[in-house]
């Protein structure tokens, strides 16, 4: 029985100036669903997240998320009615420590399951090291708290731009083995991955984004690797 | 002896500097924003307080429970109404609507109060002394003006490094974008920044109403003190800026013990000394 | 072979009408009153001082509220210079050029540590500074001031209307020696470098241009022109205080609108808001601080709503330049050349 989708994105099209990022492109995501967005460099996954979590407004198309329309509303905004981003390169606030750094993701008072308490509890080595200076950690450290700063805002939807770059591949299986944990309390997930491994295995369903263009979309465990390969270089 | 009395003399008035400072030095931090305006709207702040006192009949001090909230109201919507639309990469656009500000405050009390100086009666405590020993005095006003600097330097740390307002700040003022994406509405953050400076300015201009006579044209000095005594201190320390105030205090009384006329000349000398040789100032903690 | 043009149509144009208009004004004193000179001389030194303001600030990026500094220093050493060492005022005011020059490599080497609006602040100091060193001076009136003596005023020029005929058209020398060196170095190599500071001042570094040296050089030569105005103004002032020679509402304020008015960043700019700030003045004449505050109000919103000014929104709808600025390449083809 089809759901009424959490997020649908339909034919938005994004432009820095003058530069076209995105054409027509379309998503759509149930509650509970992880849905991964794969595509080389510069295909736009990251301009897609930001149209999403409203620190770009797209120029056409429009964005409906639990049925409202968001295109447009400001990126505070948006994070107060659930859509929460994991930003890329993490960019936890360096003036601030780690605690305070998930403290400021819960500002906004979204009622919900994540605490402080939850978070230590999902990653106990950010409470052994609460009171450091965010630049302080490691990178597998600042991707933990970058996420578990984004989870304080108890979205229904978190976005997760690229949360393996520069890390090593024991560290980034290490944070994609609590991705159950972070899902338990009903929490839809899009990541944005240049691991298609990883995003194969994470999510139920995969669309691959070529020079702003869906070029491919369908479940992750009916792909085949040659058609992902096409779609991912355009060959 | 009596260089002593000189020297506790400038500590005190260094004081009142650090306060001038203090809010000049908060939204540079938030916002990266040098507001011109800064000294105008600490005499403004002195003539809320003279228009209080002399319609309402209470004295100075009791005054600031009216003119700090109306100043803060008066930043907040300052900031939203207008700061916040020249903020971005280019430096002319609040550079020169502060100036243009500067001005527009400037004669526009001018207009309204004349250029007569006034003065604020405080009462009994602007003469009141403590013997501290022999030979050395001590004003109760400057001593209180003291404290309530100290005060509000210890109140801003708190505010800053202990409140949720505080974080964000400091997150506002370390990544823009990310800070939004946290649901921090920045229109509404600067604009907060704002509010508790003229807050600060409001205290800061009381007391300067009290200590010594004000007419519309005194804003820019205080600018000037202000900024020394930040540049002295070091950016991004609010203790810097204490010891900056004290510094520039110390300086100018000493200048005037030699010639009343080298008062304000010698406390130029040493900042512009201390830019020659130490620019990042003497306890800095951020980069300009 | 490709060389740069920098005329336009409308600049062809420009060049006339402002050919036109220089002999017209270097003609004044046979066509005009006393008054008018007054007020044409007047409007000279703001064009110059304006001219010079936009050079530093919307050509290198360095916003100065302290010019007052120079205009007060060129005035003081016109009046030492001519009372205590008997030169000859118009010598006085060339040699003030030469001594502004040199006192502003020492205040730029301090300046330059403070970046943005703190550096802004640090000239108002400086000024501060001149100002009270001023009033130090007694031989020069200290506090109170000082009027030119008879005989250095007479050593000018026999007669009181020879004495206006000669500062007019040594205002009026002085502006166009300005405007023309400001134009001659914004069509030179360094005023490419210039432009490209303006546009985008990191891209600038970051393709090789020495950017603290030009901005270092354009502020000692700006402080070289400023100072021989301020001895210009203060010659035809007749009388000089500290309060009046290092004032910011009269040589900066009045300048920053001019300039902000008229157009940041474009040599037509500081022209035509002298235009118009001298045509309110006139019309709004009497209003003392209100009309201080008009213009501050007005400068506001010229700043938030129309940041280039009047020149900038007429530019840049219309594609007009009143002077030869523009850069294009020709190849040999267009001139209809063989090579």
């Amino acid at each position: 029985m089809p759901e009424t989708p959490l997020l649908e994105i339909k034919a938005i099209d994004a432009f820095y100036g003058d530069f076209q990022a995105l054409f027509g492109v379309s998503l759509s995501i149930a509650p509970r669903q992880v849905v991964a967005v794969i595509g080389a460099n510069g295909a736009g996954k990251s301009t897609l997240l930001k149209s999403i979590a409203g620190l770009m407004q797209p120029h056409r198309g429009e964005i409906l998320f639990e049925g409202n329309l968001t295109a447009g509303a400001p990126a505070f905004d948006v994070l107060r009615r659930g859509i929460a981003l994991v930003p890329e390169g993490r960019r936890l606030f360096p003036s601030l420590t780690v605690e305070e750094n998930l403290l400021i993701g819960g500002q906004s008072g979204r009622p919900g399951p994540w605490t402080l308490a939850r978070v230590y509890e999902l990653f106990p080595v950010l409470a052994e090291r609460r009171n450091l200076p965010a630049p302080a950690l490691s990178g597998g450290q600042q991707q933990m708290a970058a996420i578990g700063r984004a989870l304080m805002a108890n979205p229904s939807l978190l976005l997760c731009d690229e949360i393996s770059l520069g890390l090593a591949p024991i560290v980034v299986r290490d944070i994609y083995a609590r991705l159950p944990q972070i899902m338990a309390e009903g929490l839809s997930l899009i990541i944005v991955e240049q691991d298609i491994a990883q995003a194969l295995r994470a999510s139920s369903h995969v669309y691959c984004l070529q020079e702003g263009r869906i070029a491919l979309q369908g479940s992750a465990n009916q792909l085949s690797r040659e058609s992902i390969s096409a779609a991912y270089f355009g060959v | 002896m009596q260089w002593l009395n000189v020297i506790l003399q400038g500590v005190l008035i260094g004081g009142l500097y650090a306060m001038f400072a203090a809010g000049l030095s908060l939204i540079f931090g938030v916002m990266r924003l040098v507001n011109i305006a800064h000294g105008d709207l600490i005499v403004l702040a002195a003539y809320i307080s003279l228009m209080v006192t002399q319609s309402v009949g209470i004295d100075p001090i009791n005054s600031l429970l009216i003119v700090v909230p109306a100043m803060a109201l008066l930043g907040y919507a300052l900031q939203r109404g207008l700061l916040n639309l020249t903020l971005g990469d280019d430096l002319l656009p609040p550079l020169l609507v502060t100036f243009g500000l500067s001005i527009i405050i400037q004669n526009g009390l001018l207009e309204f109060f004349t250029a007569d100086s006034r003065r604020l009666q405080a009462g009994l405590i602007e003469v009141e002394t403590f013997q501290l020993a022999q030979g050395l005095f001590i004003g109760a006003l400057p001593l209180i003006q003291f404290a309530v600097a100290i005060l509000v330097i210890a109140g801003l740390q708190v505010l800053f490094y202990r409140t949720a307002l505080g974080r964000a700040f400091r997150a506002t003022s370390d990544d823009q974008s990310v800070a939004q994406l946290m649901g921090l509405d920045t229109r509404h953050v600067f604009a907060m920044a704002m509010a508790l400076s003229l807050a600060v300015i409001a205290i800061a201009g009381v007391f300067l109403a009290i200590r010594t006579n004000f007419d519309p044209a005194i804003g820019p000095a205080r600018l000037i003190f202000g900024f020394e005594a930040v540049i002295i201190g070091g950016l991004g320390n609010m203790w810097g800026t204490l010891a900056g105030g004290v510094i520039l205090g110390v300086s100018q009384a000493i200048g005037a013990q030699i010639d009343p006329g080298w008062q304000l000349l010698a406390g130029h000398i040493v900042f512009l000394a201390i830019l020659a040789v130490r620019p990042q100032g003497l306890f800095p903690r951020i980069s300009g | 072979m490709t060389r740069v043009e920098h005329a336009t149509r409308s600049s062809r144009i420009g060049v006339v009408v402002i050919s036109v208009a220089l002999i017209v004004l270097v003609l004044a004193p046979f066509w005009g009153d006393r008054q008018t000179l007054r007020l044409l001389a007047e409007m000279f030194t703001f064009v110059a001082l304006a001219s010079l303001w936009n050079l530093l600030a919307g050509y290198a990026g360095l916003v100065s509220v302290g010019q007052q500094a120079f205009v007060g220093l060129g005035g003081y050493l016109l009046f030492a210079l001519a009372m205590l060492l008997d030169v000859h005022p118009v010598a006085a005011i060339l040699i003030a050029g030469p001594i502004g020059a040199l006192v502003a490599i020492p205040v730029a080497a301090l300046m330059f540590r403070l970046r943005g609006a703190y550096f802004a602040i640090g000239t108002w100091v400086i000024a501060e500074v001149f100002r009270l060193l001023a009033s130090q001076i007694s031989a020069l009136g200290g506090g109170s001031g000082i009027s030119l003596p008879a005989s250095v005023v007479v050593a000018m020029a026999p007669t009181r209307q020879a004495r206006e005929f000669e500062i007019y058209w040594l205002a009026l020398a002085l502006a166009v020696v300005i405007l023309g060196a400001i134009v001659a170095l914004l069509r030179s190599r360094h005023g490419l470098a210039l432009t490209a500071i303006r546009d985008n001042e990191l891209t600038a570094q970051s393709i090789g241009i020495d950017v603290w040296r030009i901005k270092f050089i354009v502020y000692v030569l700006t402080a070289f022109g400023t100072a021989m105005i301020g001895a210009l103004i203060f010659l035809q002032k007749l009388r000089i205080s500290p309060d009046t020679a290092f004032s910011v509402n009269d040589w900066t304020a009045f300048v920053i609108f001019i300039t902000v008015i008229g157009g940041i960043g474009k040599i037509e700019g500081p022209i035509i808001g002298t235009i118009i700030f001298f045509a309110l003045r006139q019309t709004l004449a009497d209003l003392g601080s209100l009309y201080l505050l008009l213009m501050g109000a007005v400068a506001i919103v010229v700043m938030l709503w129309a940041p280039k000014g009047l020149w900038g929104m007429i530019s840049e709808r219309l594609g007009w330049q009143a002077l030869p600025l523009q850069r294009r390449l020709v190849t040999g083809k267009e001139t209809g050349g063989k090579l």
